[in-house]
């Protein structure tokens, strides 16, 4: 299969701040591929590097040393976000505009033909059940109905890589459960998604591969079902004891 | 970039249009323009031209404070809100950002004055029953060229002062500096020993002489339209100090980390 995306000996850091101003290190010395088709989960606890690893791979950081490639070309050309949807973990849009509208706007940035925009919005905004809603100003809709429109804008130009940062995070069960079926759907259409989450029942259910990342260094990765037969645990042990969490209390 | 560039403007002239600030400077501007104007002063004809005059730099001051205020907000507001990420991860380059802001802004702050410009030209042909339509023009002309040159300078601002407070206060201050002293600088440095007088000298010939594009004394005083070949001339000038700020926005922006 195709590798979608190559990160090789990528490092990132940044300065601590302080008096000192020593550097943080973000992410260490990481290595991964992503290839076509795959539903990859990228995992860790707070602050292990997941988001900077994606805004290295969105062109939203410069990594201090090594390489980032998405379908063989450099992360900072914006040429290589041309077949990409990314949904941030905080989900933010333009909230005096209605979801059309702003899909109408994203639609102009990847240039899809004005013949095929009306068809793609109704296409979307059906997909994420938000046809209803479609004229309302999005300062309106409720926390889940952002996210879905969010999800709606990283649909837009139909791309062959979803990168979502935590999906899923602060939403109900339905919405949730809507989010899950969404990224299903897209795996069944053979899209490679590329997706953090502190949901690990969630990761097990929809993922081939995941990875585990602590304190920016990759510390497994591997498909799940691999995974869980060789260790014998499930997905939620294997990462607290990848990430060396010991409980205080014996249960 | 163009394709961008135009699709970044929309939304900037969509936000202007469904917030309310146009709206009451709008309103205020054409309440005090239709009072003024309403007042007959004895016929005397110096008094209309105070009230034009008036009523112009109403138009200079409201248009000033919508171009500012417009723009020192847009890259900051993005950054705060977030919503720089999903526009930034599509095929949007940072230079296409920093120029669909500014054509957004710029041409937000033109639809403004063509708003202003053309009430103020039915109010005043009203009362006048004539209209110099060619200096009209070029006043709104030059109006428009020398926001430009603002709207630069303020999106330069945005991108080094994180809050747009303190953005539009130094943008004010600077704007207002140069258009009240700006003109008198060499001859103050005429007067100053060396180096200050150096220094001075340099400062007026580097800072965008704002004050040439104000002709609205040719309205106040019906006199006539200016050489077209100076209308030419200072919009190069314009067009050269606003590209020039676009330009050092985008240095200082294209490396900066978004996080």
């Amino acid at each position: 299969m195709a590798e979608v995306i190559k990160v090789e000996k990528l490092t990132v850091e940044f300065p601590a701040g302080g008096a000192g101003q020593q550097t943080k290190v973000a992410v260490k010395n990481l290595n991964l591929t992503v290839s076509s088709g795959e539903v990859f989960g990228f995992l860790g606890p707070n602050g292990a590097g997941k988001t900077t690893t994606m805004n290295v791979l969105l062109g939203f950081v410069n990594p201090t040393s090594g390489s980032a490639s998405i379908f063989g070309v450099d992360v900072r050309q914006p040429i290589a976000r041309q077949r990409i949807g990314y949904l941030p973990e905080l989900t933010y849009y333009y909230k005096f505009l209605t979801a059309e509208e702003l899909l109408r706007f994203y639609a102009k940035v990847f240039r899809i033909p004005k013949d095929q925009v009306e068809s793609r919005i109704d296409e979307v905004l059906k997909l994420v059940e938000l046809e209803h809603a479609r004229k309302r100003l999005i300062k309106t809709y409720s926390k889940g109905m952002q996210q879905r429109a969010g999800l709606a804008q990283a649909l837009i130009n139909d791309p062959d890589l979803l990168i979502l940062d935590e999906p899923t995070s602060g939403l109900d069960p339905i919405g949730r459960m809507k989010v899950r079926e969404i990224i299903q759907r897209l795996k069944n259409e053979g899209k490679t998604v590329f997706f953090s989450s502190h949901e690990l029942g969630e990761v097990e259910t929809v993922c081939d591969r995941v990875a585990i990342l602590n304190q920016g260094e990759l510390k497994v990765t591997g498909r799940v079902d691999d995974l869980v037969r060789e260790n014998q645990m499930n997905l939620e042990k294997i990462f607290l004891e990848m990430i060396g969490y010991k409980s205080p209390v014996t249960v | 970039m163009m394709n961008n560039a135009f699709a970044l403007a929309g939304i900037v002239i969509k936000e202007l249009y469904r917030r309310k600030d146009f709206y009451v400077l709008f309103i205020l501007t054409a309440l005090l323009t239709l009072l003024l104007g309403s007042i007959n002063f004895f016929n005397e004809q110096n008094i209309a031209r105070y009230v034009k005059e008036f009523c112009l730099l109403l138009i200079w001051i409201a248009s000033l404070v919508i171009a500012v205020t417009t723009t020192a907000r847009q890259i900051p507001a993005e950054r705060e809100q977030r919503t720089i990420f999903p526009l930034l991860a599509k095929p949007v380059s940072r230079g296409d950002l920093i120029f669909g802001k500014f054509l957004g802004c710029w041409i937000a702050s033109g639809i403004v004055l063509v708003v202003f410009y053309v009430f103020f030209a039915v109010i005043t042909g009203a009362r006048e029953h004539h209209i110099h339509v060619a200096a009209y023009f070029q006043a709104f002309w030059m109006h428009w060229m020398m926001l430009g040159v603002v709207v630069g300078m303020v999106l330069l601002g945005s991108i080094v002062f994180a809050a747009p407070s303190s953005n539009s206060t130094i943008s004010f201050v600077v704007i207002l500096g140069i258009l009240l002293v700006g003109r008198h600088l060499n001859k103050v440095a005429d007067s100053l020993a060396e180096p200050t007088s150096s220094i001075l000298y340099t400062v007026y010939y580097v800072i965008p002489h704002l004050e040439f594009y104000d002709l609205r004394d040719l309205i106040v005083h019906n006199a006539g339209s200016a050489p077209w070949w100076a209308v030419g001339v200072a919009t190069i000038y314009a067009m050269v100090y606003a590209a020039l700020f676009q330009f050092v926005a985008w240095m200082t922006f294209r490396r900066k980390a978004l996080n």
